[in-house]
């Protein structure tokens, strides 16, 4: 009803991993999985026996769709050596393995479970790039793929309200992509290791290499203004505002709160939970607002007792460039229409009072949809432990950090607040 | 006719009439277009079809270069892009549709809030023939 939530029993963070993200042809779904799930281990610190896991969750969005096989709840059980405890797969478009996160959550907080695994997987390189774009598409509501919607459309559409309603322009994605960019390189498991000036001087190379005339750009923001080098894919979304296909895994270990200490002496809690759906564009009342996201924030921020200002920095679902601006402002990060400030005057850089996407975020670190939700909140409890390495956020006193997650075109949102004690 | 249930199956029959019709609830008002069987506003599934005007004006569109399957067999892509919207109309309700009429080729020079009308486009012959909702300047 309409209570404030709480979790019955606090729940810890106490190890994680994340396989290295990319296009992996010749490798499936469980190798990735067997990847995040090795670094997992080696990740907690005074160990644990795999046969102490009571179940696991496990988040895809449409393997069913991508390789043509669903039901990877038991193919994980079987490949872990945890036949015949429950496992689950949780399926909310791209926020498919928030979702997995919170089921664990939820039934250790229910007393249920001592100690789960969460995680998600998806394999999209098998798939054409249409093929990806229609089992994506998938998840859009019927009536906008009917009339010829496509994800980057949707958010594309959004960005034209967005201008027409706080007059930002083209360059306030250009300050997105700029600023993600220049946190990849400092990512090893990054799909595009690469800043926005990487992709211009190896571009400058491949024309001389090849004898075409060398283009010549100002800047990154000329760069990007360069239909050439960054083509439309749905106005004013360009490529450079769009994340790339992906494969991979993650997965993080829940403990109960009472029990965190007995694996870790740097536990992450758990301490604001949040979910919420949202309406397809044409229900929709305000267009450059996800009311699910408004949801999943507010019942996390009531959960944890913690404000937006407190949230010291955060992964936001930059499934498009324009979507981080807006989540910024449905997270209260900042004020409706101030998003596309704040992005130019730095406050999202990783130097900056609020480091946004600290990973390079979904469009450099990479998004496999199944997979992201789960990779999110590794990196802000990397983040917290300090052990981002050359990404690590400069904060001796880092403590609060968030990782919103959304599906679809907005129709299932999460936000999970994580804090060092 | 005023017995066809609330659904998407006779939203899309009235198109082949050329009739944007919804649902309005008989208990509160609220319109819904398509219609639903449920009010959102009040939860009252007391319904009563509403026929919209067809006039109303841009809130959000995109030109789009990347298109999906069926929208390339149809001669859409890279060079030969297309446009889709979100309209406000009159009473108040929102569309996703098509825009036709203005150059997807210039998305620069479309400016949100410009004043648009209903059109129907029928494709396919017989059982086949499909009707859309569109609109143009």
């Amino acid at each position: 009803m309409g209570r404030k939530r709480k979790l019955a029993r606090g729940v810890a963070v106490v190890g994680g991993g994340l396989a290295k993200l990319g296009l992996f042809k010749d490798r499936n779904c469980k190798d990735f999985f067997a990847e995040a799930y090795e670094e997992m281990i080696g990740s907690v610190d005074k160990g644990f026996d795999p046969k102490d896991i009571d179940a696991v969750y496990v988040g895809n969005f449409t393997n069913d769709f991508f390789v043509r096989q669903a039901h990877w709840g038991p193919i994980i059980a079987d490949l872990l050596g945890q036949v015949p405890k429950p496992i689950t797969r949780t399926e909310g478009a791209c926020a498919s393995s928030a979702l997995a996160f919170r089921e664990g959550v939820l039934a250790i907080a229910s007393g249920m479970y001592d100690m789960v695994l969460v995680g998600g997987l998806e394999q999209m390189s098998l798939c054409t790039t249409e093929e990806v774009a229609e089992g994506l598409g998938m998840a859009a509501s019927p009536y906008e793929v009917a009339t010829g919607y496509t994800f980057p459309a949707v958010f594309g559409a959004m960005a034209t309200a967005y201008f027409a309603k706080y007059g930002a322009t083209r360059e306030a994605l250009f300050n997105v992509t700029i600023k993600s960019h220049s946190n990849a390189p400092l990512n090893p498991k990054a799909q595009f290791p690469m800043s926005v000036r990487d992709f211009m001087n190896a571009r400058i190379e491949r024309c001389r290499k090849k004898g075409e005339p060398v283009p010549e750009w100002r800047d990154e923001k000329d760069f990007l203004s360069d239909p050439a080098a960054n083509p439309s894919v749905a106005w004013p979304m360009h490529l450079f505002d769009c994340c790339p296909i992906s494969d991979g895994a993650a997965c993080l270990l829940l403990v109960g709160e009472d029990l965190a200490r007995k694996f870790t002496d740097k536990p992450v809690y758990v301490t604001g939970i949040g979910q919420g759906s949202g309406y397809s564009l044409h229900a929709k009342e305000d267009l450059t607002t996800y009311e699910a996201t408004r949801a999943a924030a507010k019942e996390a921020y009531e959960m944890s007792g913690l404000t937006p200002r407190d949230i010291q920095f955060a992964e936001v679902h930059d499934c498009f460039s324009i979507a981080e601006i807006v989540h910024m402002e449905d997270l209260g990060f900042v004020k409706p229409g101030e998003g596309h400030k704040a992005v130019a005057d730095g406050m999202t850089r990783l130097d900056g009072p609020k480091p946004i996407n600290t990973s390079g975020g979904l469009k450099c670190k990479g998004h496999p949809v199944g997979a992201t939700g789960a990779a999110q909140l590794y990196e802000v409890w990397l983040q917290l432990r300090g052990e981002a390495g050359k990404r690590q956020v400069r904060n001796p006193n880092l403590r609060v950090g968030a990782a919103h997650n959304l599906g679809g075109t907005g129709g299932t949102c999460t936000f999970n607040i994580l804090e060092r004690r | 006719m005023e017995n066809r249930p609330f659904n998407d199956t006779s939203y899309e029959q009235y198109l082949k009439e050329l009739k944007i019709m919804g649902s309005r609830c008989k208990k509160c008002g609220a319109l819904a277009l398509p219609p639903r069987p449920i009010c959102i506003s009040c939860y009252s599934s007391e319904m009563e079809w509403f026929e919209f005007k067809g006039k109303g004006k841009l809130a959000a569109f995109t030109s789009i270069s990347v298109a999906p399957p069926f929208m390339i067999q149809e001669g859409f892509g890279r060079n030969n892009p297309y446009l889709v919207g979100v309209v406000e109309l009159e009473e108040g309700v929102k569309s996703v549709s098509r825009i036709n009429g203005l150059d997807a080729r210039k998305p620069d020079q479309i400016k949100v809030g410009m004043p648009l009308r209903a059109d129907f486009v029928s494709k396919g012959e017989g059982p086949a023939r499909k009707t859309s909702l569109v609109f143009k300047p």
